[in-house]
Order: C-alpha cells, then structure tokens, then sequence
C-alpha cells in the first residue's frame, strides 16, 4: 500500500469517527467487509450527504450525484477503493 | 433561561424565543445557531458553554431562528435576508456586546458586534448538502433526482429538502452566500478537540468542547 493510499484510510476512518460518535478504536477495527448505509442505522441520507461533503473537503476530491450509488455506500472496502480512486486520478 | 424577543415577520412583529442566561451583566454574548439541522447536533454543545460562560460572568442568549424551534412563523416564508434583520433584531434587544456565530450563523450574524465564529460554512455547501441528501433518499425509494434539476427548479418555487420547505428566496440566497466576516475571530474545530459536532449523525453533548469554547470565548470577548 503506497502512503497515498494509506492516508486515504485513515482520513476517512477519522471522518466516520466523527460522523458516528465512535472511538478512533472502533473506527479502527473497520475492515473492507463492514457494512454502511443500511447497516449503520444512524447513517441516514442526511448523515450520508454530510460524509461525502466532508470527504470532499478534507481529501479535495469532486464525488459526483451518479457516483453515488447503494454499492459505494455498501461496505468500507468499497467507499475507500473508490475514493483511492479519486485521489489517485488528482495525483 | 427562555426569554423571548420581538422579530419581525411577513405580518408584522411576532414573539420569539430565546435561550437565555441574563443577570444584566456588563459582557452579553449573542449565538446566532447554526442551520437547518447542523443548529440541532450543536445546540447541547453550545447550552452547556452558555452554563459556563454564565458561571464565569458572562451573559448569553441562543435565539430561534425565525421558522426554526419554537417559532410560529413559517419555514417556507425564511429568507437569508430575515434572518439577518431578525439576528440584528435580536442583538439590539438583548443589548449584546458580542457574538458567537457557529458554521452557517456566520451568513446571517450582526457583523458590526465583535467576538467569534465557529468553522464559518459557506451557503452554497450547505445547499449541496440538502441537495444531495435529498436525492440520496430519493434513490433509496427508488426515484431518480438530479441536483442540478431540483436547484432550477427550487430557485423559482422553492424546494423541500430533508424535510425543510425551503422558499425561493431561501434557496436563491443559499447558493452564493458566503461569511460576513468582519474582523472576528474565527474558530476552528481543532481548537475545541475531537470531531465536529455538526457532522454527527445523532445530535450529543461534548463537554470537553464545550469547555474548550467557553475558555476561548472568555479569552476573546476580555482582549
């Protein structure tokens, strides 16, 4: 894992930290398989749109309406794949 | 601890409410809340600051936003502009000497009062926010929205966004706002320590914060 993408994780583990009112231990403990939106109760759409501006901010990307669909929100792996993604194409 | 306050509205003056700890003192802080919901994730946070601050000597009042909380104007008749005449409204009522204004406050706040603003938000994020969110619930119901067609369409006959009927006028204003800033210390979160309240999914109480923000008020407000 190159440093670019390893800060990716961890910004976005600390976004959800402050998102969910978890511990940086619990957030830690994420893996590529922990669910999202629709396993995350609190994360309703309200919450989802204010975590993907917040991703937009701290990590400077653009994440557009059609990007956003149920498979990106599904589980951790998936949003930081694709968000590794789009650091990767501003590099 | 409520007070209210006269604020003007479409038909004339109408009663608000007020959050308030008033023992005429000499310093009077004025918070103008954040917005749509970032005012509801905040507002413990900020009530157990206004505790302290009041243990330390400093009067402070938390208003309603006209159409928000208690109020009995209506949402959709909300302006950028209302708010802005009825939070220099606010402050000339409560005699405040200073003001707090926390992420959205900062495009409606008395600008010409001096003292603080907390991670000042620009209107057209916010907007996007609302936007996204709702086309996110839209397509979990399984209707296909798109951002740039609900803004045009908002812009002419306003638009409900997560639950807030936003008028025209609301929406309008939103989109190119930015902070009146004018001389105010700006605060940022990593001040306070931990992650900003506002981006909890569930509204909490940070006493920490809370503490940290109190310190750093008192510090502004007797320099």
């Amino acid at each position: 894992m190159s440093d670019t993408e390893s800060d990716t994780d961890s910004t976005l583990r600390a976004i959800l930290s402050d998102v969910l009112g978890l511990s940086p231990d619990r957030v830690a403990a994420f893996d590529a398989s922990t669910g999202l939106f629709g396993d995350l109760p609190e994360l309703d759409s309200m919450a989802v749109a204010g975590l993907l501006t917040e991703i937009e901010d701290r990590l400077d990307v653009v994440i557009e309406d059609d990007e956003v669909d149920g498979e990106l929100l599904e589980s951790y792996g998936n949003l930081l794949a694709f968000l590794e993604s789009k650091v990767a194409e501003k590099a | 601890m409520i007070a209210s306050w006269p604020c003007p509205g479409p038909h004339g003056q109408s009663e608000e409410y007020a959050f308030a700890f008033d023992r005429g003192r000499m310093v009077r802080l004025l918070i103008v809340p954040a917005l749509f919901d970032e005012a509801n994730r905040t507002r413990r946070m900020l009530v157990d600051t206004m505790r302290l601050l009041d243990e330390a000597g400093v009067d402070s009042f938390l208003p309603d936003l006209p159409g928000c909380n208690e109020s009995l104007q209506a949402f959709s008749a909300q302006s950028l502009h209302a708010w802005r005449r009825a939070m220099a409204q606010a402050a000339r009522h409560f005699g405040a000497t200073d003001v707090l204004a926390v992420r959205g406050g900062a495009l409606v706040f008395p600008h010409t009062l001096p003292g603080l603003v907390l991670e000042p938000a620009k209107g057209g994020s916010i907007l996007r926010q609302l936007l996204r969110a709702r086309v996110i619930s839209a397509r979990e119901a399984g209707r296909q929205e798109d951002s740039a067609a609900l803004l045009e369409a908002g812009r002419s006959g306003g638009l409900e966004l997560a639950g807030w009927h936003c008028g025209a006028s609301l929406i309008a204003g939103l989109e190119t706002a930015t902070s009146q800033i004018e001389g105010q210390r700006i605060v940022s979160q990593s001040e306070l320590g931990g992650g900003g309240l506002w981006l909890r999914a569930e509204p909490a109480a940070a006493t920490e914060q809370s503490a940290a923000l109190a310190q750093i008020v008192l510090a502004e407000i007797a320099t």
